[in-house]
C-alpha cells in the first residue's frame, strides 16, 4: 500500500514537470526553427493558399511560428504573439485552407527528417486551432 | 443498375458544371477511407463515420473502386462508386457478384453466381474525427444500405422453403475517431441487420426474421502519410442457422480482415488484406474461407 503510495506521488510528480520529449525529438529550437524556414518558404508555392503568402515576411513568421510550436512541444520559450483568431482575422480562411496548410506543414517536416510519429504530436497540438482559426 | 450507375454518373458530371468546386482535394490523404465492399467509405468490410472521396465543405467529390477477393473456394468481385458533398452526405451503389465455382454442384447449382447491388446513403451526424485532436468526441455519421440480392437458380430455394426476403434496408451508425498523437485511427459500427452473408444469401430465413444490432469494429494505425496498417472484426447474424435444410447446415460466421492501404497521391489508392470470411454453406464446404482482398480506389 505504501509502494502503491509513493508511486503514486513520483508519478504525479514527474507528470508536474513539464514533458519536453516532443520538443527534444523536434531537435530542440533549432530543429524546430529549420521546419519552421522550410514551411514558410514552401507557402507562396502552393496552389491552393500560395497566393496569401506573397507578401509575408518570411522571417518574422518563421520566428513566431518557431516560438509557438517550441512552447507547444513542451519547450523553453513564450510565444509572446497575437492569438490564432485575431492573427486570422479578415482572412476567411475556409477548412480545406487549413488542411492545405497542414499538407506544406507535412512535406516540411519530412523534407527535414521529423519521424512520423512526432509529426503527429505537433500536428495534434496544432490541429484544434482550426477552430479559432476558420472563418474569421 | 447500369442505369442507375449511368445516372450517378451523369450527375457527377452534372455537379462538376454547376458548382465547379468538384475534384475537391480539401481535406488530407487517406481522411476519406477507402472503399467498403458495400460502396460506402469505410474500411474493407465496415463503412466509418468518414464521408469518401477528398471533398471539403463546400465541395463534392467522387470515388469508383473495384474489389476482388479469392478464398480457398469461393471468389467475391465487387464494382461500385460513391459521391460525396461537403463532408456531410455520401451516396453509394455497389455491385457484387460471388462466384460458388462448384460448391454447389451436389444441389445441382454447380457455377452459381450470387449477386447483390446496394444502394447507400450516409449522413454525418457530428464531430470532426481528424482535426478535434483535443477531445474525445469522434466523428459520427447514420447510415443507410438497402440491398437486393439476385441469387439466379438458387432463388427458388432461397425465397422459398428458406424463408429469406429478397431484399432489405440496413441502418447503421458509425463513430470515427483519429488518436492523432498515436497515429491510430479507431471506428465502431453498429448496424442493425438480418442479412445473411452480407445479403448474398438474401434476409432473415423461415425460423429467424428477427433484426439484430451488430457490432463491427476497426483500428488502423498511420504509419506514413500515404500508409496505413488495420485490422477489422465485422459480427454477422446467423438466420440460416436452422433452416429446413438442417441446423448448421447454411451456418455462417463472423468475418476478419488485416489490411494495407496505401494512396501514392490523392487520386488513387490500393488497399491488400487477408480475410477470413469464416464457413460458407457449410454442409457442402465445411472450411473456412481464408484468403486475399485487393481493391483499388479512383478519387476525383
Amino acid at each position: 500500500m505504501r509502494l502503491l503510495l509513493i508511486s503514486l506521488l513520483v508519478a504525479l510528480s514527474t507528470n508536474a514537470q513539464a514533458d519536453d520529449s516532443l520538443y527534444r525529438a523536434w531537435g530542440e529550437k533549432p530543429g524546430i526553427r529549420a521546419v519552421m524556414d522550410d514551411f514558410v518558404a514552401r507557402l507562396p508555392l502552393h496552389e491552393r493558399i500560395g497566393r496569401r503568402f506573397k507578401m509575408t515576411d518570411a522571417n518574422h513568421l518563421a520566428s513566431q511560428l518557431t516560438e509557438q510550436l517550441c512552447e507547444l512541444a513542451g519547450g523553453p520559450c513564450k510565444y509572446e504573439g497575437p492569438d490564432m483568431a485575431s492573427a486570422h482575422e479578415g482572412m476567411e480562411l475556409t477548412k480545406a485552407d487549413f488542411n492545405a496548410l497542414v499538407e506544406v506543414l507535412q512535406a516540411a517536416m519530412q523534407a527535414r527528417g521529423i519521424a512520423f510519429g512526432d509529426q503527429n504530436r505537433m500536428l495534434a497540438k496544432l490541429a484544434p486551432m482550426h477552430r479559432e482559426m476558420l472563418g474569421r | 443498375m447500369h442505369k442507375t450507375l449511368n445516372a450517378l454518373m451523369a450527375g457527377l458530371s452534372l455537379a462538376t458544371l454547376c458548382t465547379g468546386a468538384l475534384a475537391g482535394n480539401g481535406k488530407l490523404l487517406l481522411t476519406g477511407g477507402v472503399s467498403s465492399i458495400d460502396g460506402a467509405a469505410g474500411g474493407g468490410l465496415t463503412p466509418w463515420a468518414l464521408t469518401g472521396s477528398y471533398a471539403a465543405p463546400g465541395e463534392w467529390g467522387g470515388t469508383a473502386f473495384v474489389t476482388a477477393a479469392k478464398t480457398r473456394d469461393y471468389g467475391l468481385r465487387v464494382a461500385g462508386a460513391a459521391l460525396a458533398w461537403d463532408e456531410r452526405l455520401e451516396f453509394s451503389i455497389a455491385r457484387q457478384r460471388f462466384d460458388t465455382r462448384q460448391n454447389l454442384a451436389p444441389l445441382g447449382l454447380g457455377g452459381l453466381q450470387l449477386e447483390q447491388d446496394i444502394l447507400g446513403a450516409k449522413w454525418r451526424l457530428a464531430g470532426d474525427a481528424v482535426l478535434d485532436a483535443d477531445r474525445w468526441m469522434p466523428q459520427i455519421a447514420l447510415g443507410a444500405l438497402h440491398r437486393r440480392a439476385r441469387s439466379g437458380a438458387f432463388a427458388p430455394t432461397l425465397f422459398g422453403p428458406l424463408g429469406a426476403r429478397r431484399s432489405d434496408t440496413e441502418l447503421y451508425l458509425a463513430a470515427t475517431k483519429l488518436w492523432l498523437q498515436h497515429s491510430l485511427l479507431t471506428n465502431l459500427t453498429l448496424r442493425a441487420t438480418r442479412a445473411n452473408q452480407n445479403g448474398l444469401l438474401g434476409f432473415g430465413g423461415a425460423q429467424d426474421r428477427r433484426w439484430r444490432l451488430q457490432p463491427e469494429l476497426s483500428v488502423a494505425l498511420l504509419l506514413a502519410p500515404q500508409l496505413a496498417v488495420g485490422v477489422e472484426v465485422r459480427a454477422k447474424p446467423n438466420a440460416l442457422n436452422r433452416s429446413v435444410l438442417g441446423t448448421g447446415a447454411l451456418a455462417e460466421d463472423d468475418w476478419f480482415d488485416a489490411f494495407l492501404a496505401f494512396a501514392p497521391n490523392k487520386q488513387l489508392s490500393f488497399t491488400a488484406a487477408a480475410v477470413d470470411l469464416g464457413r460458407i454453406a457449410p454442409a457442402l464446404q465445411p472450411r473456412r474461407q481464408r484468403g486475399a482482398y485487393l481493391s483499388v480506389q479512383l478519387s476525383f
